[in-house]
């Protein structure tokens, strides 16, 4: 019952993402050009690719407010390495990323698990602590295109089979994480421990050893979407994606991913970002003022909590129903 | 989002006095720290103490601290509001847009109030009528209120606010104590007394405690969190009078990323993010703190993103010092 209103929710996600492509292409036929869609998803893979590690920390009832900071952080350690020793093979920086944002996840994880501290605090604390951190490393300076290697630069944009790396890269995170998640212990687990964390104890989950590694996988993803983010837009200073932590959530609310834990699925979440990338690309085409975008999201996001209440199934309770909603 | 228990529920049999012990002890330690940013400042920067110099460092807390009141009463209530920094920009630009047609100051005023109160019983309506999440729906409502403010304005701003509208951000009460401190002062003394000494402030405890205990004694829990919606969208509408006032100016990114600085000096005071605990005065001391450490750190020349990683190791230490302490003293595990 539970699958069959999930795929419900994907299917009318699906079918409003359709929908909105062919209401610009019917003005705009270029807009659905397979060229065009390819660069869309391109311009959302890193959206997309977060989205998952968000979707993992989500599942277990918790939140992970710093990944923005966090990518910053990476992306910023990275380029700054590259600037002072461009010898350094891309793949090793890559490497070096995705371990320093999974270490910066495992603090996050660390402090819920060890210390009991609402995810919340914890990573508001952190998200700050993070973006910090950067001012500290780079005294505020910006590293720019010319100080960049030119392999640090092409890594992202080069194209493989008429796609750019950074597209296969999120199509490798996708399947990945959709192994991970249905068929690994692991995955299995982040839903267990979301869905009812005492039934997970008696079903021998270590709950808080289940969050810390939920935290430092959405670490090391952020870490990952770090490096990527920087090389593709061939800077690195303090603010970059500020306050895209929210654009993540937003993504997988979108996408059906239930913010109490425990129901959501790899396929929503990467709708969710679609959906969002898509409003994002769409208005400059139909030529709406990109200023329109956020409150577009914001409703987008209103309406999905909407929906995702409903999914849930909150007639779980039957006695003084009324009396939870304003008389 | 709370941390499993692998330990049966504890429940003590002298509730009362040991709660109240707890408050006491962390307000000491909020105390502590104040004193102990005062005096490494004092110490640091011969400025500091000129009464002056610290009347204008209360400005950089007063507007967010007015907001943390109300935000205080929700968290304790087990919600949160994250749209409270969009509801300034949002409540700026209705000012603003008012002020193109030619309103005066006391219809701004109004106008800044009334766009507070309608964005809280937006917010109240969402989470309480339909029952959903607040941590989502003010997310969703923070892109929205934000949003709107960015299509009417763009990359524009409104300027040209009347000199008489400056008394609220710029002016002074008496002597050193300005407007915005006396105002929040009156707020605070205000929220204290619905918090500590009414039966509404026995709700929303009650409420984030046990919001089912407390629906089936009887408790409009709806009710009561639309209530506590509508306060925090006032204050921040009254914050965003002081903030236009203060800056004489709107743009769509006023007050941008106010919301995590609210909760911090909500959480930094000793209110349970988990609900169900937590004083005004302890709010009230962590806002003095923030603000000190913020001022005090501008004086000796240390960049605010240098603070903000001072606030956020704050943040996790007042919460991890005393889980700690209590592990050190073996009294069970967390």
């Amino acid at each position: 019952m539970m699958a069959r209103l999930l795929k419900s929710r994907e299917a009318l996600l699906a079918g409003a993402i359709a929908l909105l492509l062919a209401l610009v292409s019917w003005r705009f036929p270029g807009f659905v050009a397979p060229e065009n869609l390819a660069r869309i998803f391109n311009d959302t893979a890193i959206l997309i690719i977060l989205a998952l590690g968000q979707t993992a920390v989500i599942l277990t009832r918790c939140i992970d407010l710093s990944m923005a900071a966090n990518l910053a952080l990476c992306g910023m350690v990275a380029a700054m390495l590259n600037a002072a020793a461009p010898g350094i093979p891309v793949g090793a920086l890559l490497a070096l990323a995705i371990l320093t944002g999974a270490a910066l996840g495992a603090i996050n994880g660390a402090l819920v698990w060890q210390l009991g501290i609402p995810p919340i605090v914890v990573t508001l604390g952190t998200l700050t602590i993070y973006r910090g951190l950067i001012f500290v490393l780079s005294g505020g300076e910006w590293v720019n295109a010319h100080q960049m290697s030119e392999p640090f630069k092409d890594f992202a944009r080069a194209e493989l089979l008429g796609l750019p790396v950074l597209s296969w890269i999120a199509f490798l995170v996708v399947a990945a994480m959709a192994v991970l998640m249905t068929r690994a212990p692991l995955g299995r687990a982040f839903y267990a421990v979301g869905g009812n964390p005492t039934a997970a104890i008696y079903a021998g989950i270590d709950v808080g050893r289940t969050r810390f590694a939920a935290f430092t996988l959405a670490g090391a993803i952020a870490g990952l979407s770090g490096y990527l983010w920087v090389s593709r837009y061939a800077v690195a200073y303090v603010d970059i994606a500020a306050g895209f932590e929210l654009d993540i959530i937003a993504a997988c609310v979108i996408g059906g991913i239930s913010i109490a834990g425990g129901i959501g699925s790899v396929g929503g979440a990467v709708l969710g970002a679609l959906f969002l990338g898509l409003i994002k690309n769409a208005l400059p085409v139909v030529n709406v003022s990109p200023f329109w975008q956020l409150a577009i999201s914001g409703t987008a996001i209103i309406i999905a909590v909407v929906a995702n209440a409903r999914a849930e199934g909150r007639a779980r309770r039957i006695i003084l129903r009324k009396a939870e909603v304003l008389a | 989002m709370s941390s499993a228990k692998r330990t049966p529920m504890v429940i003590p049999d002298r509730l009362e006095s040991r709660f109240a012990a707890g408050l006491k002890s962390w307000e000491m330690l909020l105390i502590a720290v104040a004193l102990a940013v005062f005096a490494v400042n004092a110490l640091a920067s011969p400025h500091f103490l000129n009464p002056w110099n610290l009347s204008d460092a209360t400005f950089n807390f007063t507007e967010k601290a007015m907001i943390a009141m109300a935000m205080a009463l929700l968290i304790i209530a087990g919600e949160i509001d994250l749209s409270v920094a969009a509801i300034i920009a949002l409540a700026s630009t209705a000012m603003g847009l008012a002020l193109q047609f030619g309103a005066d100051t006391p219809v701004l005023v109004l106008t800044g109030l009334a766009t507070g109160l309608l964005c809280g019983a937006f917010n109240g309506l969402l989470v309480s009528g339909f029952a959903l999440p607040s941590i989502v729906v003010t997310i969703g409502t923070m892109s929205l209120f934000r949003g709107i403010a960015y299509i009417i304005l763009g990359d524009q701003a409104f300027t040209g606010y009347p000199s008489e509208f400056a008394y609220f951000g710029q002016g002074y009460a008496w002597w050193v104590f300005s407007f915005e401190l006396a105002l929040f002062a009156a707020i605070a003394l205000a929220f204290g007394i619905l918090l500590h000494a009414t039966s509404f402030g026995r709700l929303v405890y009650a409420i984030g405690n046990n919001p089912t205990g407390a629906l089936f004694s009887g408790i409009r829990v709806a009710r009561v969190k639309f209530i506590l919606f509508l306060l925090t969208g006032l204050m921040s509408g009254i914050a965003a009078i002081c903030l236009t006032s203060r800056l004489g100016s709107t743009r769509p990114s006023i007050a941008l990323g106010w919301e995590l600085e609210v909760v911090t000096m909500v959480v930094l005071g000793g209110v349970s993010i988990l609900g169900g605990s937590g004083s005004i005065l302890g709010v009230v001391i962590a806002a003095f703190i923030m603000g000190m450490v913020t001022f005090g750190f501008g004086l000796v020349n240390v960049p605010g993103i240098v603070m903000s990683i001072f606030i956020g190791l704050l943040l996790i230490a007042v919460i991890a010092a005393p889980i700690l302490w209590r592990r050190l003293r073996g009294e069970g595990f967390a």
